[in-house]
């Protein structure tokens, strides 16, 4: 069995991907998520994979994307400025349907903001960041151990649907040490990139659809001669001005994702049985709301927990019943209130959800969060 | 009798959709010529483009075809070379997207010297958005955003290509069709970042901006202006206005980026698994 | 005749290029703007159209000796 080791949250996202068969990383350095770039470049020679330092992040990304392209499973990481820059090439991934895992570990925002402080303030960016109606798939850890397992998904997730996927660190996380026992090979499953089913001359088509509505994209030097581009395209993968194409390719490109929603939405559940009030929340801040949480309880307030792992798609059914059986929900948020217009919404006004802001680089004390429990119970302001 | 160079077209796709006498037609005749006779495989060759008339040319050639987003062509080509380095990479870009969104993206694979031929083709303007003026516009030409004629300098791109570590640098042009065919295939040659320069006429967007809509006459500036890189050196600096070289202008023998890693790989023991 | 001049019409844009380039004035350009061989004898086969058409239209071969 794999010895306990003590590890820091972006080493973790590293090792992940190397587990999961990442042998390529493009990357430009960024504070708080170099860690991730600096440990792949250890890492990835040793298992023969490649490492490069880009000039700026489009450049990362654009390597990352002609490495998928060409067979490779990749990553790449950076934080809020970079995410910015990478916005563009997101969207081509989106369009392309390019397998490509891109960590942002948030800090605040916007601009330079505060480069090392922790922050939550990207999840509308992450959602809606790049141009045009495309999907996305958010993971949101809240542990090492997490942000290990968290990676691995994230991979399988961008191989299986062929989309880019965000994996929504925080500094909190990224720069949190903690004790962890690392899976052992065959433990957690690994998606294998998906081989097309017939030859070039079975008359092979690279965007035609499987039943799940993913294609399966050749590789690069296989023989297939594709045409890949981020132009709308028909299943021939050559662009097309129709209306009917370009309709149906957008909506494919969101069904393929809000299908599957059962198998990529996940969360954790706490004290809900009897709870009369919930706490949602994701990300680093959770630990500081769990144990808010067990305070309350233990001064016999009926509050319960959900932590979201994964932010998008967003869990829209869970919320809908969390929302008819509390009379409240608190979310505490890292940034100026950017999850709770979600939640809000898929709330529908069966319980007031109320927002705990916090946006001055400080993270939140279990007081805080407690506090506003109370007031929630009390019907008051937060 | 039908040429040989045909099967590297995607026949289904031609004609292509470029206007009556624009360049990149020609450009990229001498790519598949160059391809065919350095006898690359079909099948093992990738050609990745950016955004504009010229990147169009992918989408027209009968291998695995990029067509990536504005001024990113390069780093797309360094990650498909870094992941697959048995693969021959080529880039077609234009004078817009290689040295002005690309410009950054273009310096630095030259400096890392990936693996790539590079084919720029420089019609002086941005073709496919309606003649704006580019970081190749020459001095004092006139395009819609540059009414008056240019006031920006433009660059010397094969300059810029061997200052920024290219190991491999020509210029040719669509009038001197055998002899830019000959410069990408020395480009194949090389084992490094190469980069070929082919100037192109655009009739549409720059010729009738600039009292030359013809694109015979177009050509026969080019066949008027360009020097061969002997003559070239030898011609007194009086004589060089409005003239311009054409050849092979730099080749060096350098480790390719890919090489490099393989040695990284060796030395943390990667080469093992 | 010295030459075979083959065209693929359906590729001729109707440039001009060929025309200017031909040597011999062995090439116009007709009503509708595409290329048509005019004067086939005055041919050298020297293959300047064929070289510098963008669009592949032009094809010139040699005849070989009867
Ligand atoms: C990010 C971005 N900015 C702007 C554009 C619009 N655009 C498309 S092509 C082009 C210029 C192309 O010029 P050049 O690279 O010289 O190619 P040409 O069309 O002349 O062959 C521009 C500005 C774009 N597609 N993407
Ligand atoms: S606009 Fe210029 S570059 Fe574009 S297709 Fe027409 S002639 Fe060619
Ligand atoms: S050069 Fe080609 S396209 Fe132009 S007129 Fe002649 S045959 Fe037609
Ligand atoms: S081969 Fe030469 S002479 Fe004959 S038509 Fe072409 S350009 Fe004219
Ligand atoms: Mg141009």
């Amino acid at each position: 069995m794999n010895k306990a080791r003590l590890m820091q949250g972006n080493e973790a996202v590293a090792e992940g991907a190397i587990y999961a068969g990442v042998r390529f990383f493009a990357g430009y350095p960024i504070t708080p998520s170099t860690e991730i770039a600096e440990t792949m470049a250890k890492l990835l020679p040793q298992v023969g994979g490649k490492f490069v330092q880009m000039e700026d992040e489009i450049a990362s990304m654009g390597a990352i994307l002609g490495a998928s392209l060409a067979g490779q499973k990749v990553l790449d990481a950076t934080s809020g400025p970079g995410f910015s820059l990478k916005q563009e090439l997101i969207g081509y991934a989106a369009c392309a349907e390019i397998p490509a895992v891109l960590v942002d570990v948030q800090r605040v925002g916007p601009s330079t903001g505060q480069p090392t402080s922790p922050s939550q303030g990207d999840v509308m960016q992450a959602r809606w960041g790049t141009h045009g109606d495309h999907p996305v798939i958010a993971l949101a850890p809240w542990t090492v151990r997490e942000a290990f397992d968290a990676t691995v998904m994230a991979v399988n997730y961008a191989e299986r649907f062929r989309t880019p996927v965000i994996l929504l660190m925080d500094e909190i996380v990224g720069h949190l040490r903690e004790r962890v026992v690392l899976p052992e090979p065959g433990e957690l499953p690994v998606y294998a990139r998906r081989q097309p089913k017939c030859t070039r001359s079975e008359g092979y088509q690279p965007y035609t659809p499987e039943e799940d509505l993913v294609p399966n994209v050749a590789d690069f030097g296989e023989g297939y001669r594709i045409h890949v581009t981020g132009l709308i395209h028909d299943e021939t993968g050559f662009p097309s001005g129709s209306p009917s194409v370009t309709e149906k390719s957008i909506r494919r490109l969101h069904e393929k994702i809000s299908r599957a929603e059962d198998e990529i939405i996940h969360y954790d559940e706490f004290f809900l049985e009897d709870a009369d009030y919930a706490v949602v929340t994701f990300g680093g801040v959770s630990r500081t709301a769990y144990e808010a949480v067990q305070n309350a309880r233990r001064q016999g307030i009926k509050v319960g927990m959900v932590r979201l792992m994964t932010i998008w798609p967003f869990a829209d059914k869970m919320i809908a019943r969390l929302a008819k059986q509390v009379q409240g929900i608190l979310v505490p948020e890292l940034n100026y209130g950017q999850l709770v217009g979600e939640i809000e919404r898929a709330a529908a006004g069966q319980c007031p959800v109320k927002l705990l802001a916090k946006y001055n680089t400080e993270i939140f004390t279990p007081t805080e969060i407690e506090t506003a429990i109370k007031n929630l119970c009390a019907g008051g302001r937060i | 009798m039908e040429r040989s160079f045909e099967k590297y077209f995607r026949q289904n796709r031609l004609p292509h959709l470029w206007c009556p006498g624009c360049g990149n037609g020609i450009a990229m005749k001498a790519i598949v010529m160059a391809i065919e006779k350095k006898g690359l495989s079909q099948d093992n060759t990738v050609i990745v483009s950016g955004i504009g008339c010229s990147s169009r040319a992918s989408g027209y050639m009968d291998f695995d075809t990029l067509h990536t987003a504005h001024g990113r062509a390069i780093p797309f080509a360094t990650g498909i070379k870094l992941a697959r380095p048995e693969l021959n990479v080529i880039v077609i870009t234009g004078d817009g997207d290689c040295t002005a969104i690309g410009g950054n993206l273009f310096i630095h694979a030259a400096r890392r010297n990936v693996d790539l031929t590079v084919v720029l083709f420089n019609n002086s303007i941005y073709g496919m958005t309606g003649g704006q003026a580019s970081p190749m516009t020459p001095y004092g030409k006139k395009a819609t955003t540059a009414p008056y004629g240019a006031i920006d300098r433009p660059f010397d791109v094969c300059q810029l290509a061997i200052a920024s570590g290219a190991t491999y640098v020509a210029r040719s042009t669509a009038f001197h069709v055998q002899h830019l065919t000959e410069m990408i295939a020395g480009g194949f040659d090389n084992q490094g970042f190469s980069f070929i320069e082919a100037v192109v006429q655009c009739p549409t967007a720059y010729g009738r901006k600039n009292k030359l809509p013809e694109p015979a006459d177009m050509m026969k500036w080019m066949r008027d202006q360009a020097i061969m890189k002997p003559a070239w050196d030898k011609l007194p600096a009086e004589k060089r206005e409005e003239k311009f070289p054409i050849g092979l202008f730099y080749s060096a023998q350098y480790e390719d980026y890919t090489t490099a890693y393989d040695e990284v790989i060796q030395r943390a023991g990667g080469d093992q698994k | 005749m010295i030459s075979d001049i083959t065209i693929k019409m359906a590729r001729c844009k109707g440039c001009g290029i060929c025309v200017a380039f031909c040597p011999k004035q062995v090439l116009a350009l007709d009503e509708l703007s595409k290329v048509q061989v005019v004067n086939g004898e005055a041919c050298i086969a020297c293959g300047q159209c064929e070289l510098r058409c963008p669009d592949y239209a032009i094809f010139v071969d040699k005849k070989v000796s009867q």
